[in-house]
């Protein structure tokens, strides 16, 4: 029988709160979709599958939130996903917004990033804060949809059936074992995914050797909240030590172990102690009191799963690849699968797309998966060299680096951001992408602009907006043709909303038209590479699917619903 | 009159070759063995900045690689 923990786990800012375990259903049934893991990325999940109409079941093995602060360093993008899913505001509140990123060797601080960011942004480059309080915020989320039923302390045992239109779970409980069917599985559990062994299914890439003890420690230090590197500090040579502030008064440590030291020996808290008030004392603050809230242990590993669909399981996030943390790309990199993924089941579900439909998925994420790996591969082998020549290269930089410019971008480390589907199979055949040379490609997700003060156009992608596709229109009334074009694709039974942009004061809407958005400067045409009579199509997840020079004729329209929905 | 400091055509003249053969050989001997590796990859990586280029550094790269 299942027992997960039933007392609160220890923090000594965190107050944990154990949920109770509900017993196996009477009548488990069908359930359209089953998502398992209820950490960010699952929730996420499930609230993005609730705005397309569908109602799922999420199983936690647990019953409460993450031990420890874990991911703590929320992008830009990633802010952006939980807008759409009704978090943004709550994060906003307690997270510590920044965009600066310092690298230092021998006291000298050798390079410093500032993070583009313009008004045209609603959110920062980074937002740090404990995952703990983000899976909060979502859980609060998910507590107000009426579609989501979420069973804590169930954890999934076997998978008996996975094939044809459904699959079956072996799930255990504090109550006992149960079966549990689904037309779809999302696994969202994680690096040690306990359904990816179920499915016999193997990550493929690079185990690098470098390994990291997390601190989490609870301190009262006169520094801003950016990113501090430190390489090959005089307490622990050749090795490298990050610093991040996170909310209530906590700063994380992170700190690479000699190759010959054991997990065991480096959490040890007398070598923790030593090794932070080393660190303490090398920045010139030796003697501030701290108090220790949790430590962990991690390899920086690069690795995917080559196809993210098998069958009736889906995998996102952790499930599905593991990534060095360096560039803060574990969750970051998740949110944007568990955002892919949920429009497209979402659509399956309620019988808008065929099941190929989620082949788009693995295309899309798999490949943005080997980008990051790509990426992350550079600065793993910068932070963790793996070998002595990659080590002597990157000693050579660390002691240019005092004198010489010219080898100081190398410290850049190559932060997680949104990818581009620019080859996804979704992408419109025969509109006008390839004739419009500015502006974000097909493909893209579509970037922010502020249209007036406080008014972003993604906002217009969220609430009511954020299930359906939305055809954009850059400036303007749209004309009877237009509007006889989006009814006949909604008639049809496409998820279509039709939004204009309009530099005038917003006159009342024709029927047919979900909302103005009041572009007062008239900057939206040119921020898309549109000329004034152009028009876009967004998908679910905000990325760009048709790019038109005028609004698209009722068959152009069809063609490319037809087409992200994979009909064709 | 050439500058004194200014790239030659046709390469180093015998005079430079020999400074360039002493100096280098004496720096090499004025470094701590555990760093000598390490002062001649710095070196690699300034003649390459001054080279400009990555294809040029990788020909000369392949030149040194030869007959070790």
């Amino acid at each position: 029988m299942h027992q997960p923990a039933s007392t609160p786990r220890q923090s000594i800012y965190y107050r944990y709160q154990v949920f109770d375990s509900p017993p196996p259903p009477a009548t488990p049934g069908l359930v359209p979709a089953l998502v398992v893991g209820a950490g960010p990325i699952g929730l996420v999940t499930a609230l993005g599958l609730a705005q397309q109409g569908v109602r799922c079941v999420l199983i936690e093995a647990e019953r409460q939130v993450s031990e420890g602060s874990r991911a703590i360093v929320f992008t830009r993008r990633s802010m952006e996903i939980l807008q759409q899913v009704g978090v943004a505001d709550a994060v906003l509140a307690m997270g510590l917004p920044w965009r600066c990123g310092n690298s230092f060797y021998r006291g000298q601080r050798v390079f410093r990033m500032e993070a583009p960011q313009s008004d045209d942004d609603r959110f920062a480059p980074m937002t740090n804060l404990q995952q703990q309080y983000l899976e909060e915020m979502l859980l609060a989320q998910v507590a107000r949809q009426p579609l989501i039923e979420l069973r804590w302390g169930h954890k999934v045992i076997g998978l008996p059936h996975n094939q044809g239109d459904h699959a079956v779970l072996d799930i255990d409980t504090p109550h006992g074992p149960y079966q549990q069917a689904a037309s779809w599985v999302v696994a969202a559990d994680g690096a040690r995914s306990a359904l990816r062994q179920l499915c016999d299914v193997k990550l493929e890439g690079n185990a690098y050797e470098g390994r990291f003890v997390i601190a989490d420690i609870r301190i009262d230090l006169p520094l801003p909240t950016e990113r501090l590197a430190f390489f090959d500090p005089v307490w622990n040579p050749g090795n490298t030590v990050l610093m991040h502030r996170e909310p209530h008064g906590i700063w994380r440590i992170d700190y690479q172990l000699p190759p010959d030291e054991t997990p065991e020996q480096a959490l040890a808290p007398a070598s923790l102690a030593a090794r932070i008030n080393a660190q303490l004392a090398m920045i010139g603050l030796a003697n501030t009191p701290w108090e220790l809230d949790w430590s962990s242990v991690y390899s920086a590993r690069a690795l995917t799963l080559p196809n993210y669909v098998h069958e009736r399981v889906a995998f996102v996030g952790d499930a599905a690849h593991l990534l060095p943390i360096f560039g803060v790309r574990g969750a970051n990199t998740g949110f944007q699968d568990a955002q892919n993924l949920a429009w497209k089941l979402g659509q399956v579900l309620r019988g808008n797309a065929p099941p190929a439909l989620l082949g788009s998925y693995s295309h899309e994420r798999v490949a943005a998966a080997r980008e990051i790996i790509d990426e992350a591969g550079k600065s793993t082998r910068f932070m963790t060299p793996p070998s002595h020549g990659f080590r002597l290269l990157r000693d050579a930089v660390l002691s240019l680096s005092l004198s010489q410019a010219f080898v100081r971008p190398l410290y850049h480390w190559r932060t997680s951001r949104p990818h581009d589907y620019l080859q996804s199979p979704l992408n419109a055949a025969d509109d006008d992408n390839g004739s419009l040379p500015d502006g974000p490609a097909n493909g893209c997700p579509v970037p922010n602009l502020q249209l007036a003060r406080g008014h972003h156009l993604l906002d217009a992608l969220c609430g009511e907006g954020a299930g359906p596709f939305t055809l954009l229109l850059a400036q303007g009334q749209p004309d009877a043709a237009l509007l006889a074009a989006v009814q006949a694709c909604q008639s049809e039974g496409l998820p279509l909303r039709l939004v204009a942009a309009t530099a005038q004061p917003p006159a009342p809407r024709p029927p047919g038209l979900a909302a103005w958005l009041h572009d007062a400067d008239g900057r939206l045409p040119a921020h898309l590479g549109l000329p004034p009579t152009g028009a876009v199509l967004i998908r679910p997840d905000q990325h760009l699917c048709a790019r038109w020079q005028a609004p698209p004729s009722a068959s152009q329209l069809t063609r490319a619903l037809h087409r992200a929905l994979a009909r064709t | 009159m050439s500058t004194p400091h200014a790239p030659s055509p046709n390469g180093l003249s015998l005079p430079d070759l020999e400074a360039v053969y002493d100096s280098l050989a004496m720096a090499i001997d004025a470094t701590p063995p555990a760093q000598r590796e390490l002062l001649l990859v710095k070196l690699a990586l300034l003649q390459a900045q001054a080279l400009g280029t990555h294809q040029a550094f990788a020909a000369l790269l392949a030149q040194a690689q030869a007959d070790l």
